[in-house]
């Protein structure tokens, strides 16, 4: 992407050029460039996928597709969207902006950091593969256990399953190499003065990012690896006929996937107050106060997981604990939305595009966090769980908490990372679009979850009918609106109004002492911290 | 309490009528058990307060966009953290008020609901068994009068209505109607047993309020009880393969003496079926019967022509297993022979013994290899069958 723009820059930077510069870079900016294009690739393919299914389910009956595909589409949708798309652009992100925040000259393992990058790609290919081998008559198609791999479902799938297990083994090594480098890099290569209660909050959020993929992600490998010998090599740690369990993977794999929503948002909560100090003019509120709420989530977010599977049964004191230690996540939140606020508060705003976003993040955001609160209660989520309503809630949480927060993200860092500034206007076009057409595509199924539609069905009882048609339409609108953010990436990588070094009035921290964009090898004279 | 309750109740009033002015419903069904009943108080009391939340959060918020902007002029504040008591004192109002609400003001009501949705044996009047399966529902009775019934519930939704592309009218329940429904008496506290014969289900009535797992190889339970008289429908809620979207759960509660008379038609209806399995049949009757059976149960994956959808769903039509003998040289049936498939299953194929009765069993085969482009010629007669399970 910024292939001219870096290279004017750097007289004394030799590297190669062309492909082979992309293929064989350890640089930090370059690897943090690889890492947002190719979320940005799979936001798109991901996105293309629940469009195809939005658009089976804008009436009754099967229109397009048959049960088999359809259910292919979705938990590839899930997996894309999670491990290739919201996690590389928060890894990409980190590679970045993490050293110059921190007044690094790179990252401390810029070979594995390489390496790191380069297993997505293969992962990404694993995923979809079935479906093409499924066109030339090998295999059945993708996996179409919905992205969870639930056996004994997934021990029934065909080729698509071992394709899925292998990707996410790739993207599983991937994320612990990217965690190892990050915590190695923070702990080694932060300027003189900066103490660990100095940090800017986005290395917190992604230092704790990086313990908990370390802590979780074996697990998930583990669980996937006895899925793969359960299939093949005749073990039966998932099959009750032999005496293993099913609902045993659900441990094991909510273990890993719980812990995984706040790997997913964790690093937006670090660069949220960020943004928001910067266009309110005013330093963060609560830093510290931020930093132990990060550190309460993170000890909380491995200890809750059997909520997600409260309907299978478990004992009263199990569904206790869960249930109210799942309410107790709320706690630290409440405090984080307090000190977001309190950083607006007697501000001097302004609303450029990442502010916009920033607080229609913290709107929607909240909306998702709240749904979750009453989702605890084990009572009412046996009516809530696997309905319509906790497909709207985990997209407010995803979608707005995760990718907007992503948007908001890349509005406020892209001048400084491509040296122009991008189009305002249609900057807040984007956001305007895509703030309300997300409303109106979840909206409506918080209430067609309410009114008894279960997820991951083809084809509905007829009483479903007006909510999918108004959420489908607003599903196609959402997607289209993203073209405009990708234009304007674009146009904004090739050229435009120069960027300043500061470019915000208010921005605050090491990367905007950087010219914009910064050298090749960011720092080459150590800042100092006071 | 009990001002949220009545509020509570005045909210759910106002949604159902709105819902009542078109077809869109805001809300949770009506509920006819005391759990749905108090499954809709908890959930219109949380979202109450997660709603007042919300709105004093977002109004704060917006005094703030409009009255603290750049544009006005507005000289920033440069307090940086809570850094004296009083600060420190502020930061803690939101943890304190979430404590509060987490696990007071919900946390005590849930704390109830929780004891009471997992009470299922205290004064329970019946018990029945669920057993998911793909894609069907298998009800048995387990005590009382109606001990011993036991049967199939399959999608009773006209297939061409679910084919791709069906244009035409669709029924009022369409994907919500079953052919054989389960009937429980209105009043009586049913526990129920939930297990699966192959992959995870789960058995789902919106106005029930109870959602429970189906597990292959574990019993896992809920209850209901039944207040109101009507026919109830729900679905399987646990995505469980190409069907997940087509196994509809209907319910009818009779009042008690309606129901005692469903309990006595169904026990002949029964028994007039196993007293089948004892006489002899003729291919003709046997082929006839086999291809209801086919079409009901077989044909979502070995397709109504047999032509299967390999790879994953063999073709009937010239398959090895179909075309080759039922029974050995010694009298038994054969491993991987056409019975033993039926009966037993493999990998995906489900295991019949339990869903289907031996004139079932013996027609779909003799149906199987006398129809769908086969002719082996032979018969299997329901006692063959009643003789094999031994």
């Amino acid at each position: 992407m910024s292939t001219t723009t870096v290279a004017h820059h750097e007289e004394h930077a030799e590297h190669p050029t062309g492909i082979m510069r992309w293929l064989t870079t350890t640089n930090h900016k370059d690897i943090g460039t690889m890492y947002l294009t190719f979320a940005l690739i799979m936001f798109f393919v991901g996105g293309a996928m629940i469009l195809g299914i939005r658009a089976e389910l804008f009436k009754p009956g099967l229109q397009l597709m048959n049960p088999e595909f359809f259910n292919q589409l979705i938990g590839v949708h899930a997996l894309i969207m999670i491990f290739a798309a919201l996690m590389p652009a928060a890894t990409g992100f980190a590679n970045w902006m993490i050293p110059l925040q921190i007044g690094a000259p790179d990252m401390a393992l810029p070979r594995l950091n390489n390496w790191g990058f380069w297993l997505l790609p293969p992962s990404a290919i694993l995923l979809t593969l079935p479906f093409t081998l499924a066109l030339f008559g090998i295999g059945d198609g993708a996996l179409a256990t919905g992205w969870t791999f639930y056996p004994p479902l997934s021990i029934q799938g065909g080729i698509g399953v071992d394709f899925a297990i292998f990707a996410v083994h790739l993207l599983g090594i991937s994320s612990v190499l990217g965690s190892i480098n990050i915590i190695v890099t923070v702990f080694n290569m932060r300027a003189p003065g900066m103490t660990l209660m100095k940090m800017p909050m986005f290395v917190w959020g992604w230092l704790i990012t990086a313990f908990l993929l370390i802590a979780t992600i074996p697990v998930l490998a583990g669980a996937v690896t006895m899925l793969l010998t359960d299939r093949h090599f005749g073990t039966h740690f998932f099959d009750a006929a032999g005496g293993g369990d099913p609902i045993m993977f659900q441990h094991l794999f909510w273990f890993f996937g719980h812990p995984e929503v706040y790997i997913l948002l964790l690093p937006v909560w670090g660069f949220i107050p960020q943004i928001l100090e910067t266009f309110s003019r005013k330093p963060m509120y609560g830093y510290k106060a931020q930093v132990y709420s990060f550190w309460a989530v993170g000890a909380l977010s491995v200890v809750v997981w059997a909520h997600h599977f409260f309907t299978s049964g478990m004992p009263v004191p199990a569904l206790l604990y869960f249930m109210y230690s799942t309410m107790a996540i709320s706690l630290p939140l409440a405090v984080m939305f307090f000190c977001w606020i309190k950083t607006m508060w007697k501000g001097s705003m302004s609303f450029e595009t990442p502010m916009l976003f920033t607080v229609g993040w913290i709107i929607l955001f909240g909306i998702g966090g709240l749904t979750g609160l009453v989702l605890a209660d084990v009572a009412a989520d046996a009516q809530y769980h696997n309905s319509y309503f906790i497909v709207a809630h985990f997209h407010y949480t995803l979608f707005a908490g995760g990718i907007m927060g992503i948007m908001a993200g890349t509005y406020y860092w892209l001048p400084k990372m491509t040296g122009h500034m991008y189009n305002e206007k249609l900057g807040k076009l984007h956001f305007w679009l895509t703030a309300i057409s997300f409303n109106l595509t979840f909206i409506p199924q918080f209430f067609l979850g309410l009114a008894g539609m279960p997820r991951r069905i083809p084809d509905y009882a007829l009483q479903f009918a007006e909510f999918n048609m108004i959420s489908t339409i607003a599903a196609f609108t959402l997607g289209l609106s993203q073209l405009i953010f990708v234009y304007n990436i674009v146009t904004c990588a090739r050229g435009g109004k120069k960027a300043t070094d500061q470019v915000w009035e208010g921005a605050q921290g090491l990367e905007w002492t950087l010219p914009s964009p910064p050298p090749y090898h960011s720092f080459t004279e150590q800042p100092t911290v006071k | 309490m009990r001002g949220y309750t009545k509020i509570s109740l005045a909210v759910s009033a106002m949604l159902a009528s709105i819902s009542a002015h078109a077809d869109y419903a805001w809300n949770f069904p009506e509920p006819v058990t005391p759990m749905a009943l108090d499954t809709l108080h908890v959930h219109n009391k949380f979202m109450l307060i997660a709603m007042a939340i919300f709105f004093v959060v977002l109004a704060i918020m917006i005094y703030s966009i409009f009255a603290h902007r750049k544009s006005k002029n507005f000289k920033p504040l440069t307090d940086k953290a809570p850094s004296t008591i009083v600060e420190i004192f502020w930061t803690l109002i939101p943890f304190v008020i979430l404590l509060w609400i987490d696990f007071v003001v919900m946390g005590i009501p849930a704390y109830h609901s929780v004891i009471m949705m997992e009470d299922t044996r205290d004064k329970a009047n019946m018990v029945i068994k669920i057993t998911g399966s793909q894609w069907r529902w298998q009800y048995e009775y387990m005590d009382g009068d109606a001990q011993g019934i036991k049967f199939v519930s399959n999608l009773a939704t006209p297939k061409e209505q679910t084919d791709k592309g069906f244009a035409g009218a669709k029924d009022e329940n369409y994907l919500l109607e079953v052919d054989n429904r389960l009937v429980l008496p209105v009043g009586a506290k049913v526990r129920i047993l939930m297990t699966s014969a192959d992959v995870m289900h789960n058995w789902w009535v919106p106005q029930f309020g109870s959602s429970r797992m189906a597990v292959p190889g574990f019993i896992r339970e809920t209850w209901v009880q039944v207040e109101k008289a009507g026919t109830y429908r729900g679905q399987c809620k646990e995505l469980c393969g190409k069907g997940h979207g087509y196994m509809p759960v209907v319910v009818d509660a009779l009042p008690v003496e309606e129901y005692k008379k469903w309990v006595a038609a169904k026990k002949e209806e029964l028994a007039k079926a196993s007293a089948g399995a004892d006489k002899e049949w003729t291919k003709d009757e046997l082929v006839a019967n086999g291809k209801v059976v086919y079409e009901k149960n077989c044909a979502v994956c070995h397709q109504v022509t047999g032509a299967g959808l390999p790879p994953a769903f063999p073709a009937i039509t010239g398959s090895k297993v179909t075309n080759a003998p039922i029974f050995g040289a010694d009298g038994k049936y054969l491993k991987d022979g056409h019975l033993d498939r039926v009966l037993n299953g493999i990998r995906v194929m489900p295991s019949w013994k339990a869903l289907l009765n031996d004139t079932e069993i013996a027609s779909v085969i003799t149906y199987e290899r006398n129809a769908l482009g086969n002719s082996v010629g032979d018969i299997l007669q329901p006692a063959q069958v009643k003789e094999a399970r031994q």
